[in-house]
């Protein structure tokens, strides 16, 4: 699939790839080779900080995927997006080695602490980068089809597909919570030190992070959209449209469904591995329920089922908090709270809707076509 | 949730604005650690949802241990009671606390009872024994700054229509009425005795400071023959050493080693006489004689008094003495018992002592005496029993009784996991059972619900706040004012936000879980972002004691009754009212009922209101079991989604059986895996049973199954 073939019509699309390509260049030339003293200089904090936001964007569109195209409301994503930053965030810890607390050249310091005596069979292989960014997809992408063939193949569909996946990353949680489990309970992995044997706090690395994020969105985006617009993802559009008639006509939707899903899974546990090491931290309150349907709202106020609007909707909602949340921090909930309630009633289309009109009433045509009505399955 | 400080340290560079990047950084991750502070800790949502298992709120924090099953309401009591003793033996300090309370809680006498000593041993034994709260908390009055208190429950005892004659000084006088009305509240008949005996009780303990054993015996026996309520623990105090007399005046008094010496209490008023150097006061001494007509005194005091639960801590404590007399005493008691507990408890203390007997036909006996008893005591001396025994026959006879007290215990602990399983069941179908309306009936996701909860749980605190001195009935009038706040948010929300999502039930989602948002953070800016105390009425602490190996505490017991009455209630109001037969009708046919004449918007407005409400006075139950804090709704959210989903959308019996099966399986589980484990596998179970059953227990058919 031509790169673009699969780009041709979403004029959106391109147009946050081509922003992005900007951001990519512009941003390590600001941080590196203008100086500190000059106002144009961008601290590392701040590309720290897009590095992250660009991690979200690629998990809104892992949900958008699932969601726009194919009417699955999925309220567990953080679930995959946390398991793929758990797989690189013990990574990171076997890359501590002696420099722990606890100097235990094996043993992550909180084992040392818990006074483990070897190492449990899951954190073997860790030590090697190419195992661990395996297991970054391969760990979420079981999960999701494990999860994805027993609820497809049952028919189980709306609400209480929303709810149990809601209850898987739950679960995930509370597991997550104990230490017994062997990934750090509370505190969960952090300290990290550094990666493929670059210092994790050095310019040049969070710079490496930065182009690696905006390389997963850019990638990650186009292969959704050759997703969406080969023949797999007119079925899926037709499964989000009427699941049953789709299924009478004769195709398998339970094999769609779990496949596409899957996919999406594992790009959120792309989205996570790039998130740990920026953020310098993994723990389990990353598969709250509430992550979750946090960034279903990112895609909800984008706009569902464009993609760009989730990389939109993510990157808004984000700076927006990180800017209340320091300007106003008693007003960021009400602020959240209140786009939500406003963007469900008034603009339905999210942002991406709210641009399409504006250029349809100021005489543009070529509007890209994208779902109408609400599926509501 | 520890970002903040980690990215300190990682993430942002040593120049540009270090602290606020910091916090700029602390966004999704730390979402909590930003902007709550209590959310910060990271155990927040395992604990809370323990909280859930654990109704004692003393317990809340233990409750984060694994294994919540030992800590049961009953051990709370436990924990409780050297609390109360301690407040007891504290003095001043913690007396004046005390007098704020007692104060302000005139209405219930019971609560303002003094028990007269610094070891405060009734107030001790009462509790150990799971008696009634009361007991528990009546806490000693005995200090210059617990007067006031002291006078005021004399008045009460006055109204209770007790005479004291005695009137040398107020401070006696009031600390005699106090210690009559205690006497009143547990025991009315024991407070005719108090006007003709404390004379003989204060003349009799001045021979105590006589140095000839002759006179102190006759002064011991005359403070057994006084019956008076103070002569067992002045007894005791004598036969453990702890009673002095004050070398100046003579004056007798309790003393404890303290830095300067001695910190004496006098002996009949319980006032406090400030601390001493050892030679000042000198301890009133025994011989060999004495102890042991002291023993049986004590032990004869306490077993005659006319509180049967007195009487049975009494026979509790001297389960495993082997005093002769002591046995003698509960052997002559036996004979004229009359309350069936007691008569069991001295049964229990007489044959624990008979199994070590020299003749075997009397251990035999006694192990056959033995059968059935569910005390732990008797488990434990029939276990050293089997260890020690040599006759054949007494050994296979215990052997015997010992499995089956053994499956009786077994069969006990089978009960009250089965009632704890309900008690958490209960909590889960309240909390579930206003969803099952908004979700079940009228397919809106409302993801404020858990919010919703949270306002009817804020309303019963304000309620409280409004009326502090009536704590007690502070429920009854919480219960309708939650369920008229919570249902009027829960109008105003559907009439400005639900009711144009209708049909759209991903989109209700999104909505509610903004205006959850919206509600948390204004509970925060407009109560308080810390949790708040909500007190439990004293008629919610306590147990009820079925027999020694079974007790169900009364706060759990409430809860489930309460939850089954609000089951009811909404059932009778959807079966049988004229709303509730419109609601249905909406919600099986929209556009047929508005064409029978039914005002659908005015319809739904209500069905919202109703489930809206309910969440309200779920969360007026949920306050008196965990923590209320501005996050408390969201504890609640997926348990409730999960009992709803699990029983059946779209049917309230469904969500019943839903929810109690979910608690017992809940509570069977946790002693093998501990709580978090056994909360993650009744998760893993759900999402594994709809695969099974993709529409629930109790699937909705006909029409209405298709939307």
């Amino acid at each position: 699939m031509g790169l673009l073939t699969s780009m041709r019509g979403d004029t959106g699309g391109q147009i946050m790839l081509a922003v992005l390509a900007v951001v990519a260049v512009v941003v390590p030339i600001l941080n590196l080779a203008v100086p500190e003293s000059s106002p144009w200089h961008l601290s590392t904090y701040t590309v720290t900080l897009l590095g992250k936001y660009l991690t979200y964007a690629l998990l809104a569109v892992a949900v958008d995927l699932v969601w726009g195209y194919l009417g699955i409301l999925s309220l567990g994503h953080g679930a995959f997006f946390a398991l793929g930053g758990y797989a690189m965030g013990m990574y990171l810890m076997r890359q501590i080695g002696e420099r722990g607390v606890y100097g235990d050249p094996v043993l992550p310091d909180f084992m040392v602490f818990l006074d483990w005596q070897q190492l449990p069979w899951f954190w073997h292989g860790f030590d090697m980068f190419w195992f661990a960014a395996l297991m970054v997809v391969l760990v979420p992408g079981a999960l999701a089809f494990v999860f994805g063939w027993l609820a497809f193949r049952s028919r189980v569909t709306g609400v209480y597909l929303s709810i149990i996946t809601q209850a898987l990353t739950y679960a995930l949680m509370l597991a997550f919570f104990r230490n017994e489990m062997g990934f750090g309970g509370n505190n969960g992995l952090t300290d990290f030190k550094d990666i493929l044997g670059f210092d994790l706090q050095s310019d040049a690395t969070r710079i490496a992070l930065f182009l690696a994020s905006a390389l997963a969105l850019a990638l990650g985006y186009i292969a959704c959209r050759g997703i969406v617009t080969s023949r797999l993802g007119r079925v899926a559009v037709a499964i989000r449209d009427a699941e049953a008639r789709t299924r009478f006509i004769g195709y398998r939707v339970d094999r769609v469904k779990v496949a596409i899903w899957t996919f999406s899974a594992m790009l959120a546990g792309i989205a996570g591995a790039l998130y740990v090491p920026q953020v310098g931290i993994i723990n389990p309150g990353e598969f709250s329920p509430l992550n979750s349907i946090e960034l279903v709202i990112w895609v909800a106020i984008g706009g569902r089922a464009t993609l760009y609007g989730a990389v939109v909707g993510a990157v808004v909602v984000n700076y927006g908090k990180t800017y209340f949340t320091g300007a106003f921090p008693e007003a960021w909930l009400f602020a959240l709270g209140g786009l939500f309630v406003l963007v469900t009633l008034f603009l339905p289309q999210g942002i991406a809707g709210l641009l399409r009109m504006l250029r349809r009433r100021g005489g543009g045509t070529d509007g890209p076509k994208t779902a109408s009505g609400e599926a509501s399955a | 949730m520890h970002a903040v400080p980690v990215l300190l340290t990682v993430g942002a560079p040593p120049s540009a604005g270090l602290l606020l990047s910091a916090l700029l950084l602390a966004t999704w991750p730390a979402l909590a650690a930003a902007e709550e502070g209590e959310r910060a800790s990271a155990g927040a949502a395992p604990a809370s949802y323990a909280d859930v298992s654990s109704p004692a709120g003393a317990v809340a924090e233990l409750a984060e241990t694994p294994s919540i099953d030992g800590v049961d309401a009953g051990s709370a009591d436990i924990a409780a009671a050297p609390a109360d003793s301690d407040r007891g033996a504290d003095g001043a300090e913690a007396l004046v606390a005390e007098t704020g309370t007692a104060d302000s809680a005139d209405a219930p006498v019971e609560e303002t009872g003094a028990s007269d000593s610094a070891n405060a041993p009734v107030a001790e034994t009462g509790t150990a024994d799971g008696g009634d709260a009361p007991v528990a908390e009546a806490s000693a009055g005995d200090s210059a700054a617990a007067l006031a208190t002291e006078v005021a429950a004399a008045d009460s005892a006055d109204a209770l229509g007790t005479q004291n004659s005695e009137t040398d000084n107020a401070a006696a006088l009031a600390e005699v009425a106090a210690e009559t009305d205690a006497d009143a509240g547990l025991n009315p008949p024991g407070a005719e005795d108090a006007p003709e005996q404390p004379a003989s009780l204060e003349t009799a303990i001045a021979g105590l400071a006589e140095r000839s054993f002759k006179v102190k015996q006759q002064a011991a026996d005359d403070i057994a023959a006084s019956g008076d309520e103070r002569a067992a623990d002045l007894l005791k105090a004598l036969l453990n050493g702890d009673l002095y007399y004050r070398k100046d005046d003579k004056r007798i008094v309790f003393a404890e080693k303290s830095a300067a010496g001695l910190a004496l209490t006098d002996a009949l008023t319980g006032e406090s006489l400030g601390e001493v150097g050892s030679r000042d006061a000198a301890k009133i001494t025994v011989n060999n004689l004495m102890r042991n007509s002291l023993r049986t005194d004590i032990a004869t005091l306490t077993l005659a008094s006319p509180d049967p639960n007195v009487r049975l801590s009494a026979a509790l404590e001297m389960v495993g003495t082997d005093d002769a007399d002591t046995l003698a005493a509960l052997r002559a008691q036996r004979s004229e018992e009359s309350d069936g507990r007691v008569a069991d408890a001295i049964d229990l203390a007489v044959a624990i002592a008979e199994l070590k007997s020299e003749d075997a036909a009397v251990r035999l006996a006694a192990v056959e005496s033995l059968r059935g008893s569910l005390y732990p005591a008797a488990r434990n001396a029939l276990g050293g029993l089997l260890a020690s025994e040599t006759d054949a026959g007494v050994l296979a006879a215990a052997e015997g009784v010992l499995a089956d007290i053994e499956s009786r215990v077994q069969t006990y602990k089978i009960a009250e996991t089965v009632f704890f399983g309900l008690s958490l069941g209960s909590v889960l179908v309240l909390a579930a059972i206003g969803l099952a309306i908004t979700f079940g009936v009228m397919g809106v996701i409302n993801m404020a619900h858990g919010e919703l909860i949270m306002i009817g749980a804020y309303t019963t605190y304000l309620v409280q706040l409004a009326m502090p001195n009536w704590i007690d009935y502070s429920l009854l009038v919480a219960i309708p004012a939650a369920f008229i706040v919570s249902g009027l948010f829960g109008i105003a929300i559907e009439r400005t936000v639900i009711r144009f999502l209708y049909g759209r039930p991903l989109e209700t989602l999104l909505a509610t879980f903004g205006i959850s948002l919206i509600l948390q953070q204004l509970v925060r800016t407009t109560i308080s972002a810390q949790n708040v105390i909500v007190e439990n009425p004293s008629w919610m602490s306590g147990s009820l004691q079925i027999n020694p190996a079974l007790s169900l505490t009364y706060n759990r017991l409430y809860i489930v009754v309460f939850a089954l009455m609000v089951f009811v209630a909404l059932l009778l109001i959807l079966k049988r009212t004229a709303l509730g037969l419109q609601v249905r009708a909406v919600s099986q046919n929209r556009a047929m009922a508005q064409a029978m004449g039914v005002r659908s918007a005015r319809v739904d407005a209500l069905t919202f209101g109703l489930g809206a409400g309910i969440a309200g006075v779920a969360g007026v139950a949920l306050s008196q079991l965990t923590n209320v804090g501005p996050n408390m709704g969201q504890a609640y959210i997926i348990d409730s989604f999960m009992v709803v989903v699990f029983g059946g959308v779209g049917n309230l019996w469904g969500t019943l059986v839903g929810g109690l099966t979910l608690g017992i399986a809940n509570k069977f589980m946790e002693p093998w895996t501990g709580a978090v484990l056994a909360k993650i596998l009744v998760l893993v179970f759900i999402i594994l049973f709809i695969q099974k059953r993709p529409r629930g227990l109790f699937p909705q058919r006909g029409r209405a199954a298709e939307g």
